[in-house]
């Protein structure tokens, strides 16, 4: 039997653990996730059972870390970094944007740069300044770069492992408020598509596409409205580089609206790029404007506010009944 | 890998003392010069060839004499190799610098003054090191086997580097200032890793030295010990920025707050480049982690073809630089030694003429790129919106082909 019951974080973990024993090319590197095992402890154990060699702390330097990461992949290794939180990989963006993401195309392909960046990312836990942000839209924007972002445990456990066997650099955000979050992760199973959206609940009145921390919000938002007598559909994107907009497109063609609902600013974020899209594709089919729920365009609030600042089922059950109305 | 107490690998050459009593180094490590005190005081170099073109000896300078340890096997052959190197680089320069002036490259970046930092370096290398570069190691590129007309692509603007960094173990020039240097590094943790006896070098100049990148790169390589040497070539300008804008102790000296050392050399000296960087190469195949090498030497032209040097720096000073032309010297050396003749320097006049033909012939004939190239190799595992973007231009341009 594998299937078995854990958390994100644990299904992190298993999943790191694993890429480490099935190809002794995986590094895993970055601040405390050695002897810690990472402040949130996604690492931890890896390194007692293999070795400072291969899952190393690091200086404190992000650019540092994401740059010589650069260098082990040239040489043929797999690196997996971790950035403390979202609002650190800043130092490390001009890396991944300028240097790790053009490799390939520089090299007209003769070199691959397998290398994965774990973020943290996304609030909801009552951090500090620089703890809580939503930068995916940054990265999703630089050709070259994936994105993607799990929801849930069987999730994490899977795309990890394939943003690892990916010979693109793949940006990985952890939903930081899900981590605690459980769910059944079968180890035999066979995974789905890395960059494919998966129908999380299925619905005819309208759908509601999320990634990450806000999957769960609109599951909770869609059993709220069956109370009401409304058929919501909720699509994990899973990926924000590439959309799965043939997947997307098939859940509007037949509930003819959409909602996007991601914790990022609105404007110009990710909901912008896929209300465009879905716009040009089932123009005809759609019964009311693509409508965005998300973050305002402030800087992340204090913790006190979060709750405001985040969207919750309330919002976005008004955004439901908006285009409802239509 | 260990990470090796500061005190057994004490700085020597920057510390401005004797090496550390019982410091293991499988390479000779030399004895320490008195350090510069002020960037603008005239430096303490290790010179091999004055300016005058006259070999310095053992007697003449004790110092040198440690350095001279890993050039005792040069011969009058290879001296003639080096001076080779050095012209026909200073040749294919040129002939680029031309090449843009008639619009046949979009920029150039001269390595012209710079032939000996690169050269000497670059021929210290076995072929299984590593070399990071920026984007003006074309003598680098040259003792790598890099056809140079390969270089010229990316001026010309048919590609971002083009040529497979693996077959001359010779990487992509990087145009952002630094980023190569951690590049460098992670591939020596990489080296180190395999156990691998191999090394790694990686180019920047004094501006780079600047950038965080070059201070992180410095950090990683000394807590991991890893075998790289980081060869600064000090050119003493970065565009319009002089040096003293970028340090206020000399830059070789960097290297001792990090834990590992430091040696400036002359950098128009091929011969002392060769055996600093031997010396350095041989403290990473040892294990005895990275090097910070600078060569003090003066890029004689603009910083690229964009800028006009007139507007910043004296005359004066370019000329006080022209009287230690790297090749100059080693010629006079090479004439007054009786280790070549005039034939010998007129049959290399005559190669130089051949290799200049050939790099106007290729890069005249250097076709653009495919329009499709613009969505080819952006991904390694392929991308569903590359792949709808591909496919609509592709129809668009047909769209004028059908004659619609």
């Amino acid at each position: 039997m594998a299937v078995e019951k854990m958390s994100i974080a644990k299904a992190l973990n298993e999943s790191l653990r694993k890429a480490l024993e099935q190809d002794p090319k995986v590094l895993i590197m970055g601040e405390d996730v050695g002897k810690l095992g990472g402040v949130f402890r996604i690492t931890d154990g890896l390194q007692k059972d293999f070795g400072e060699e291969r899952v190393i702390d690091t200086p404190l330097a992000e650019s540092g870390i994401v740059g010589t990461a650069i260098g082990l992949a040239l040489r043929g290794y797999r690196p997996v970094v971790e950035i403390q939180f979202d609002g650190f990989v800043f130092p490390a963006y001009d890396q991944i944007v300028t240097q790790l993401a053009k490799m390939h195309a520089r090299a007209l392909g003769k070199v691959k740069m397998p290398v994965v960046v774990r973020i943290p990312y996304a609030g909801g836990i009552g951090a500090v300044e620089h703890h809580s942000e939503s930068p995916e839209a940054l990265f999703a924007h630089v050709p070259g770069l994936k994105v993607v972002s799990p929801s849930n445990a069987s999730d994490a456990y899977w795309m990890l492992q394939q943003a690892i066997l990916s010979d693109d650099p793949v940006i990985f955000f952890e939903p930081k408020r899900r981590y605690w979050d459980k769910g059944e992760v079968d180890t035999d199973a066979i995974p789905g598509e890395l960059h494919k959206a998966r129908v999380a609940r299925e619905g005819s009145d309208i759908t509601l596409a999320a990634y990450g921390p806000m999957v769960k919000v609109c599951l909770e938002a869609a059993a709220a409205a069956a109370e009401e007598g409304k058929s919501v559909e909720v699509v994990d994107l899973r990926s924000m580089s590439p959309i799965d907009f043939d997947g997307l497109q098939v859940s509007v063609e037949k509930t003819r609206r959409l909602v996007v609902v991601h914790e990022a600013p609105v404007f110009l974020g990710t909901g912008a790029e896929i209300a465009a899209r879905i716009t040009e594709r089932c123009f005809y089919h759609l019964e009311a404007p693509v409508l965005r729920v998300g973050g305002f365009h402030a800087p992340y609030p204090p913790a006190r506010l979060e709750d405001e600042y985040l969207p919750g089922l309330d919002r976005v059950l008004d955004a439901v009944d908006r285009s409802l109305a239509y | 890998m260990t990470v090796e107490s500061t005190a057994a690998r004490k700085p020597r050459r920057s510390s401005g003392t004797k090496r550390a009593a019982g410091a293991a180094s499988a390479a000779k490590a030399p004895a320490a010069k008195a350090a510069a005190t002020a960037q603008n005081a005239e430096p303490q170099l290790v010179q091999l060839l004055t300016p005058e073109g006259e070999r310095v000896s053992a007697a003449d300078n004790p110092d040198a004499a440690e350095f001279l340890s890993f050039v005792e096997d040069i011969t009058t052959e290879d001296l003639r190799g080096l001076y080779r190197d050095m012209v026909l680089t200073r040749r294919f320069d040129g002939e680029a610098t031309a090449l843009q002036r008639q619009g046949e490259l979009g920029l150039w970046a001269s390595l012209l003054g710079q032939e000996a930092a690169q050269i000497g370096s670059g021929r210290a290398l076995r072929d299984d090191d590593y070399v990071f570069p920026t984007y003006r190691e074309h003598g680098v590129a040259w003792c790598r086997g890099v056809d140079p007309t390969n270089l010229l692509g990316m001026f010309r603007g048919v590609n971002h580097g083009g040529w497979d960094p693996n077959t001359n173990n010779f990487h992509l020039y990087t145009i952002v200032i630094g980023s190569q240097t951690l590049h460098a590094t992670g591939y020596a943790m990489g080296v180190a890793k395999d156990g691998a006896d191999s090394a790694v070098i990686a180019y920047f100049g004094d501006g780079a030295s600047s950038q965080g990148d070059v201070a992180e790169a410095f950090t990683f390589s000394a807590v991991y010990n890893s075998p790289v040497v980081f060869f600064c070539q000090n050119n003493q300008w970065a565009i319009s920025e002089p040096t003293e804008r970028q340090m206020r102790v000399p830059l070789y000296q960097r290297a001792q707050g990090f834990g590992f050392p430091g040696v400036r050399v002359d950098g128009n000296d091929v011969l002392a480049c060769l055996a600093v960087t031997r010396w350095a190469l041989a403290r990473a195949r040892a294990g005895e982690g990275p090097t910070l090498v600078e060569a003090f030497t003066y890029r004689m032209g603009a910083h690229t073809t964009s800028d006009d040097p007139t507007k910043y720096r004296r005359d004066e000073e370019t000329q006080a630089w022209e009287a230690k032309d790297p090749i100059l010297r080693l010629k006079t050396y090479l004439l007054a030694s009786g280790g070549a003749d005039e034939a010998f320097f007129e049959s290399l006049e005559a190669e130089s003429e051949a290799l200049g033909k050939r790099v106007r012939e290729v890069v005249r004939a250097m076709p653009d790129p495919d329009t499709m190239a613009i969505f080819e190799n952006v991904y390694a595992d392929g991308h569903a919106l590359v792949d709808e973007e591909r496919a609509q231009f592709a129809a668009y341009l047909a769209s004028f082909e059908e004659g619609h």
